[in-house]
């Protein structure tokens, strides 16, 4: 976006007296030659990799007879095949409504931890606000596949420590890894590495409210609490939009922690999640055509949440802004 | 901006490299110098074998450029087919992915190279791999991976359990096993494993594709994976097999901790257990299959590959003869015994090659006779062209069978799974019956 701007806003802004010397190919030219290098990595691994993707949706495999043999396999144009075959696909409808059930039980826990951390960490009587603050970031350092090993192993009730004691406690705890426990196992190890990063963003954000907010509010008599409710979170409403949306468009494309934890259950099939059945689709059935046509409906549909998700919430947060 | 950059060089340097390795895959010797063959492989050491072929062979050299495994080799190699260059001369193909290659017309046909002549070296299952039925030879076999019975003999000696012979007797002692201890059993149902799983089936006489003139058959919901399946199912069910997938911590620490009594994998099990269960060394031993009919003893195969020459080679001849040298001859199968590990598929070489039994087995000095009885026996199998769309529902199907434990489910996942792969060929527009 700020590719277009930017020669305008020059040109717009500054009279053209004070550029008397500029000819048309500094004024034009030399904005985008230094814009170039940002150009031309987004065509090379962004635009150029998303028409590709389109290209090969509407197209697809043909073999005649055995298929056995030279000329057997050819690609054929397929019109809305794949999109067809994507949309009435059930196994695609129940991998969305699992990310969708992932979805209402992590974000608002993590969102609310979050946020609960953020303001404990701004309150003044928060010791060791450094050290506390480092510990709760740390597992997002620990990159998702590694965290579902760790986790994977401390679900797995004859390896993990927590069953140990449990058993010793002659408590039948059920295993997580469980059909009716796995949705939660994937969300627990998402909450663990997700909750440091919201909090840094809204921590940030309440760190950029000036002080004097808070004196006036204490002069009137409000207490941490009524300043947190009545005050900060209002104010940081803005970051938590924010990082609502980012966690929405992650869960829906989640991928590593399921993936990782799949080959240590019976509960978890190769289409759990929508981004699973991908790569299913790409690089299992090795049938990369139908794999881009559902890509192209899943980036559709992220964007449409999060359009709608803006349109709902932009007003209230926003508002105030204006 | 600076981030992206960085970004974007690190992915233009990748970008490079691969460009670059993909080009240097493509060389041809010339008319005068001696031929050069590129071979794509990932069995460990394979190159000292090679050198072996290079010191006799001056004019025709071969190169192994190693591979990370089965599956990014056979993708690499589809995408060199597709762009019409960058295949190597050989490649070392499992039994399994050799239709679909075929299928994408990736492999030569050896039978004008006088392939045809060494049929008899090898068990006739292990020979139907490589022909897909057909009177073309797609490939030389390598190893195989014949499947047995695995069991901790001293547990067995405790309980006073004798080594089941048939299915039935296997039941028996499964029930057995978990009656002595709740917490043992003698095996577990591994919804992650497609290929055990299709080993079992094949002993009981199931071969899940076939050619029928001009069609293909898809036959997995027949008799024998059925009679398979719902046998696994009713164990499960009962409760006296596990039904956790195989290749998990939990599954190490009961082969380690005598909780997994046995195992039904295939002769390279060895090499499994001396890694996941180190501690129980001498305490396993090997027997045959179970049976359904012990008087037609039959197995089937879990793993295994073959050498293959690609329809981009300039010099097919000499790959041919390479890849017989390297199958068949004695020096070369008990190089690759010695330096590979692996079991060759020349039943009478491998005899000849493999005396003493593996380290982990020292207990059992007649580990491989029993290796070689069984690996006579193994049943003939008829992979067809989707073989990964079968295995990939094998997983989900039996995963959800396995969860639900019923008999009931788990014939119902033999069925999904003929429907989900004969779907899928009528889709790509494979003629099937």
């Amino acid at each position: 976006m700020t590719v277009t701007e930017a020669p305008v806003a020059i040109r717009g802004s500054n009279p053209p007296v004070r550029r008397g010397r500029g000819t048309f190919r500094s004024r034009v030219l030399v904005p985008y030659a230094m814009l170039a290098p940002g150009i031309i990595l987004f065509v090379a691994f962004m635009a150029a990799p998303i028409v590709y993707t389109l290209f090969l949706s509407f197209q697809k495999t043909k073999v005649s007879g055995l298929g056995l043999g030279s000329g057997a396999r050819s690609t054929v144009f397929a019109g809305i095949d794949n999109y067809v075959t994507t949309l009435t696909n059930t196994e695609f409808g129940a991998s969305v409504g699992r990310v969708l059930v992932y979805g209402f039980i992590l974000i608002p826990l993590m969102l609310g931890l979050a946020l609960l951390f953020a303001l404990l960490l701004d309150s003044r009587r928060t010791r060791a606000a450094g050290f506390s603050r480092t510990a709760i970031f740390l597992p997002y350092a620990v990159p998702a596949v590694i965290s579902s090993l760790l986790w994977g192993f401390l679900y797995l009730p004859a390896v993990s420590p927590f069953y140990f004691v449990f058993d010793k406690l002659g408590w039948d705890v059920p295993s997580l890894l469980s059909s009716g426990g796995v949705t939660f196992a994937i969300a627990n190890i998402a909450l663990w590495g997700g909750v440091g990063f919201n909090m840094i963003v809204m921590y940030t954000s309440l760190k950029s409210v000036p002080s004097d907010i808070y004196e006036a509010a204490k002069l009137d008599g409000a207490s941490e609490i009524q300043i947190a409710l009545r005050i900060k979170i209002p104010i940081i409403a803005p970051a938590i939009v924010m990082t609502a949306l980012f966690s929405m468009v992650a869960t829906l494309q989640v991928f590593a922690e399921p993936t990782t934890l799949r080959p240590l259950t019976n509960s978890l099939s190769t289409s759990w999640s929508p981004l699973m059945l991908v790569y299913r689709d790409a690089f299992t059935r090795d049938d990369i055509y139908s794999a881009a046509a559902t890509s192209i409906v899943i980036a559709l549909v992220t964007f449409a949440f999060s359009f709608l998700f803006l349109r709902v919430v932009q007003k209230r947060a926003f508002g105030q802004e204006d | 901006m600076r981030t992206s950059i960085r970004v974007g060089a690190v992915a233009m340097a990748t970008a490079a490299a691969l460009l670059m390795s993909g080009c240097s895959a493509n060389t041809g010797g010339g008319d005068d110098g001696p031929v050069k063959l590129n071979y794509w492989a990932w069995a460990p050491n394979l190159e000292k074998v090679v050198d072996l072929w290079n010191a006799e062979n001056p004019d025709i050299q071969v190169t192994v450029q190693k591979q990370d495994g089965g599956d990014p080799a056979i993708t690499k190699l589809l995408t060199a087919i597709k762009a019409g260059s960058g295949a190597p001369d050989l490649i070392q193909a499992e039994y399994q992915k050799i239709p679909t290659l075929v299928s994408s017309d990736a492999l030569a046909d050896l039978s004008e190279y006088g392939a045809g002549d060494i049929e008899d070296s090898f068990a006739d299952g292990v020979w139907d791999s490589v022909t897909l039925g057909s009177d073309a030879i797609y490939a030389i076999p390598q190893d195989s991976g014949p499947m047995m019975f695995f069991y901790r003999a001293d547990i067995f000696e405790q309980l006073g359990l004798t080594v089941p012979t048939t299915w039935d007797e296997y039941a028996e002692v499964a029930r057995a096993v978990h009656a002595a201890d709740p917490a043992k059993y003698l095996g577990t149902f591994s919804s992650n494993d497609a290929g055990w799983f299709t080993g079992m089936a094949q002993q009981a006489g199931a071969s899940w594709w076939g050619i029928d003139g001009e069609a293909w058959s898809v036959d997995i919901a027949e008799t024998p994976t059925e009679t398979v399946a719902g046998y696994w199912g009713g164990l499960v069910e009962e409760g006296v097999i596990d039904n956790k997938p195989m290749y998990t911590p939990e599954w190490n620490a009961g082969l380690n901790n005598g909780e997994q009594v046995g195992w039904l994998s295939a002769v390279w099990a060895p090499g499994v257990l001396g890694g996941n269960a180190a501690d129980t060394a001498g305490l396993w031993k090997a027997a045959p299959m179970p049976q359904w009919d012990v008087d037609a003893p039959a197995t089937g195969n879990w793993g295994g590959s073959s050498t293959a020459v690609t329809t981009q080679s300039e010099h097919q001849e000499a790959a041919t003869k390479f890849a017989t040298w390297l199958n068949t001859d004695a020096e070369a199968v008990q190089a690759l015994v010695n330096t590979s590990g692996i079991y060759p598929a020349d039943a009478a070489q491998a005899e000849a090659a493999l005396t003493a039994p593996p380290e982990f087995f020292s207990n059992q000095p007649d580990f491989y006779e029993v290796a070689a009885k069984v690996a006579d026996t193994v049943s003939p199998f008829t992979y067809g062209p989707n073989v990964n769309v079968a295995y990939s529902a094998y997983n989900d199907e039996f995963a959800k069978a396995a969860d639900a434990k019923t008999q009931s489910a788990f014939l119902e996942a033999v069925a999904a799974m003929q429907k989900i792969t004969t779907d899928d060929m009528k889709k790509s527009g494979f003629t099937v019956e």
